[in-house]
């Protein structure tokens, strides 16, 4: 046997009727750096999530290996313990902090209780001396960039003696400069002994810097390339993301498309604190009567960014642009103005944004068009009931009533329930995003046949997935876009999951 | 399903709340029997009702505003300051009564759109606002008032909280016209059960069985009738009865089946659902405080016409009566769920406790820790009742 640091065998992770992971198998050679590679929901941060000890030993099955010895974290502490840290894409910092107190928040440096400030500040600055950041350890958190952000996280796990740095996105939110920096940094520490767990969507970046990288598909281990005697390409990588079988997943649907209902032009948007950062870069796209047009990306790629803002620009700042619909330019300032202008807009996260989880179906699914049950202020409780009832029926909601409580469904029947208030305030356009995210099989194929009818009842449909096969299957045209900018639209015969998986990983000329 | 059947289920489908009214005539069973029954002697039950009119018109206001899942601070502050500006105006200027019932409406209108400007289109949390607002009213009270008290009110006014309506058909001792009108409400009562019950059967919704049905409306009605048998007995129907009761029936809708209502149970419920669902939060939010304003202009004006004064120390204390009665009434700390006839409830059990241990000679330092203990007791059950019920949010 190599001197391998970590070995994870057979690792399976169930959560309440989705197994997340099946049998994954993960070895990292001592002082490599490991990319993982997979499509968002494949199972990446799942499987750091048991490494480091949040999902506890006996919470999943499978053995983990560090060091040679058999290890059962109950805890992150317990992880940090042996040295594994992991950095999660969203820092972990506090912004009203200086980096010293960042660096050793947990084990403070302190006799008898009261913090020793002098050595705290002292080590502290020797460790961002490791790290390449040359700030004072007294400056806050909120006054330096997310660059520098991301070096204190990185001299925090320095702090905790770390052998394994376990990296979720590190580059997603660095420019150019940073990034490089970054993997510099990756390197030095490599040669100091230190081994890295890379994940990661920028494949140009994972071909400079991994020795080896690990393919993760639909929580299986699919391959790991060693990446300096295998000469591995990106689209080597990208074959191993997506190379599945797409069987008879999506119901019959022949279009019938009609005009152009809605354009969006030179759609630019602005990150709502950090202003200066574009989130959605001058897109353009449009959807004709009848057509559901998928919008492909990976994580951050600004598609819900982009649907948010036109959407009576319910995210970001500074945005410009024009939205087109029958041919006349709107003004949508607010949702209501969206919604007048009948456009509806199905978030991804159903419990944050979309339910009401403590109210019933029937108020959730009324809500958006409320005055089309109501006369002079008041509600027509019988007609409401009656429309939610309808719904329960049409949609097939399983619920043992329309007054369950929308906390009660499973997520496929909280989807339902979205979509059914949706369908009630009878948009031209719908937007839905991510609409089977976290929905078993069964659901999925039902949640389809409901957008096929959408379509077939004249709407516009744009379909936000980050599931390639679903696009494939469901939508007539594809948009990809990568950060912030379109990067092709694709029609429907002539996409692959090779093609899209490009350009989606595209980065700026 | 038999009668049986359906009153358990009945219960058990919103334990919470009945939860509150099992509660109720339990302590009043209990204050009953520890009072050796002067609790429900006529003049003591017209006494509760009087005593407490303020608070309850405030827990109205004030439950709506913790469905949204804010809080009101100043209502205690802004009925002083509302008392004050009606004693100016009936008192020191010698206008008609009903001209300085409508400056102080006006007032508190006023007071809630300054508070419902800062909260709903700023962004400062309502806590912060209405602790602003209690200071400020409080001094602006001092003010108007110039640090002195006014009094006596002329009669029209003292009416609205001491007035009583009786003799209209000649009574005297024993009211008949308050049988009479306790006998119309039921009738009314009955009678929008009935159409309610018609419209559901033509939408094909299940009704409840015709025995549980009646039985209904014939437990509601005693209860009606014992009350207004036990109001004839004394003076006859406090006018500010009448005003209470309209107000109930009138928020109770409100906040059931109104448009309104219903945007303000989404905001609390889940307030980014809200937004992106295309509810104008802001202005929902803000007219709840216009809302919460002009029911403390109310509650000023009856608790100044009872005690024929307007003083600098007017209310002080009453916001927090006002949020342990919608509390107990069972509405959420954290937003999304209450009902005015719950907060009633709890309102009617405060009152009714403090009312039983002052006849029993309780001091005022017991009644005060022994509440505080009912209105914790209360909310632990609501956090019991939603950790069992495991909704996530």
């Amino acid at each position: 046997m190599s001197d391998d640091i970590l070995q994870m065998r057979g690792i399976t992770k169930t959560f309440p009727g989705v197994k997340a992971l099946q049998d994954v198998n993960l070895t990292v050679a001592r002082a490599e750096i490991h990319a993982i590679c997979g499509e968002n929901g494949a199972g990446k941060s799942t499987l750091m999530k048991v490494l480091s000890g949040v999902y506890p030993y006996g919470d999943y099955e499978g053995e983990i290996y560090f060091d040679g010895e058999l290890c059962k974290f109950n805890s992150i502490r317990a992880s940090e313990q042996r040295g594994i840290v992991i950095i999660h894409q969203e820092l972990a910092l506090n912004p009203l902090l200086s980096i010293a107190e960042n660096i050793f928040v947990g084990n403070e440096l302190s006799q008898r209780g009261f913090i020793d400030w002098n050595k705290t500040n002292a080590e502290a600055a020797r460790l961002m001396a490791r790290v390449g950041l040359t700030e004072n350890p007294t400056t806050r958190i909120a006054d330096i960039g997310v660059g520098k952000q991301q070096l204190v996280e990185i001299a925090k796990a320095l702090s905790k003696e770390v052998k394994l740095l376990i990296l979720d996105e590190p580059t997603s939110a660095l420019n150019d400069a940073d990034s490089e920096h970054l993997l510099n940094l990756l390197r030095q520490l490599k040669e100091q002994g230190i081994t890295s767990i890379m994940i990661s969507h920028k494949l140009n970046e994972i071909a400079e810097i991994a020795d080896s990288t690990t393919v993760i598909r639909d929580g299986r281990t699919i391959e790991t390339l060693d990446m300096k005697r295998d000469e591995v390409t990106e689209d080597r990588i990208i074959r191993g993301m997506v190379g599945r079988d797409l069987e008879h997943r999506f119901p019959e649907h022949t279009p019938t498309i009609g005009e152009e209902i809605i354009r969006i032009e030179d759609w630019t948007v602005h990150h709502p604190i950090q202003h200066e950062r574009v989130v959605v870069d001058h897109a353009s796209l449009n959807v004709r009567r009848g057509e559901i047009v998928g919008l492909a990306g990976l994580m951050g790629a600004g598609r819900t960014e982009l649907a948010m803002s036109v959407f009576g620009r319910a995210y970001g700042a500074d945005i410009s642009g024009r939205v087109i619909k029958d041919g006349k330019e709107l003004r949508l300032h607010t949702v209501p103005d969206a919604i007048a202008a009948g456009i509806a807009y199905a978030t991804e996260d159903r419990k944050r944004y979309g339910l009401n989880l403590i109210e019933t179906i029937k108020q959730n699914i009324s809500v958006a068009a409320l005055g089309k049950v109501s006369r002079r202020g008041w509600v027509n409780d019988n007609e409401e009931t009656k429309v939610a009832q309808d719904s329960r029926v049409s949609m097939n909601i399983k619920a043992p009533s329309v007054l369950a409580l929308a906390g009660k469904l499973s997520g496929g029947n909280q989807q339902k329930v979205v979509l059914s208030k949706w369908i009630f305030a009878d948009p031209d356009v719908l937007i839905l995003d991510e609409p089977t995210r976290g929905i078993d099989v069964g659901a999925k194929y039902e949640i389809y046949t409901i957008i096929n009818r959408l379509a077939d009842a004249g709407k516009a449909v744009l379909f936000i997935s980050s599931e390639l096969p679903e696009l494939l299957g469901m939508c007539d045209r594809i948009y990809a876009m990568s950060a912030g900018r379109i990067t092709g639209v694709v029609p429907r015969e002539q996409a692959t999951q090779e093609s899209l998986m490009q350009l989606m990983t595209k980065v700026k000329d | 399903m038999g009668a049986l059947a359906g009153v358990k289920d009945a219960f058990t489908k919103n334990f919470r709340q009945s939860g509150i009214y099992l509660a109720f005539v339990a302590i009043i069973i209990l204050f009953y029997f520890l009072t050796k029954g002067v609790l429900l002697t006529p003049q003591n039950v017209t006494n509760i009702v009087v005593q407490n009119s303020y608070i309850l018109i405030l827990a109205i206001g004030m439950v709506i505003v913790i469905i949204a899942g804010h809080i009101d601070l100043s209502v205690g502050s802004v009925v002083a300051f509302t008392g004050a500006v009606a004693g100016v105006v009936t008192v020191r200027h010698g206008l008609p009564w009903w001209i300085g019932v409508v400056a102080a409406l006006l007032v508190g209108a006023l007071v809630g759109a300054w508070q419902g400007y800062w909260v709903a289109f700023v962004g400062i949390p309502a806590f912060i606002v209405t602790l602003a607002g209690m200071l400020l009213f409080r001094g602006a009270t001092m003010v108007t008032l110039g640090n002195t008290q006014i009094s006596p009110f002329p009669d029209d006014f003292r009416n609205i909280a001491s007035g009583y309506l009786n003799g209209v058909m000649g009574g005297n001792g024993f009211d008949a016209f308050t049988l009479l009108l306790g006998a119309l409400g039921v009738i009314g009562y009955a009678f929008s059960q009935w159409r309610k019950r018609r419209a559901r059967i033509a939408y094909q919704q299940d009704v409840e069985s015709m025995p549980l049905f009646i039985g209904q409306i014939v437990i509601m009605g005693a209860v009606v009738m014992a009350f207004a048998w036990e109001l004839a007995n004394y003076k006859g129907l406090p006018i500010v009865l009448i005003i209470l009761a309209a107000l109930i029936l009138v928020y109770a809708a409100v906040t059931k089946n109104s448009v309104f209502g219903r945007h303000v149970f989404m905001i609390g419920g889940n307030l980014n659902a809200a937004t992106l669902s295309g509810i104008k939060v802001k202005w929902v939010n803000f007219w709840i405080f216009v809302n919460m304003g002009v029911l403390s202009a109310l509650a000023g004006l009856v608790f100044t016409a009872r005690l024929n004064l307007a003083n600098p120390k007017a209310g002080t204390g009453f916001e927090l009566d006002a949020i342990a009665a919608a509390f107990i009434g069972g509405a959420a700390v954290t937003g999304g769920v209450g009902t005015v006839v719950g907060t009633i409830a709890g309102g009617l059990i405060i009152g009714v406790m403090n009312n039983g241990m002052s006849i029993m000679g309780v001091g005022i330092d017991y009644q005060q820790a022994i509440k505080g203990l009912v209105l914790l007791m209360a909310v632990a059950f609501d956090v019991y009742n939603k950790r069992r019920a495991g909704v996530s949010r």
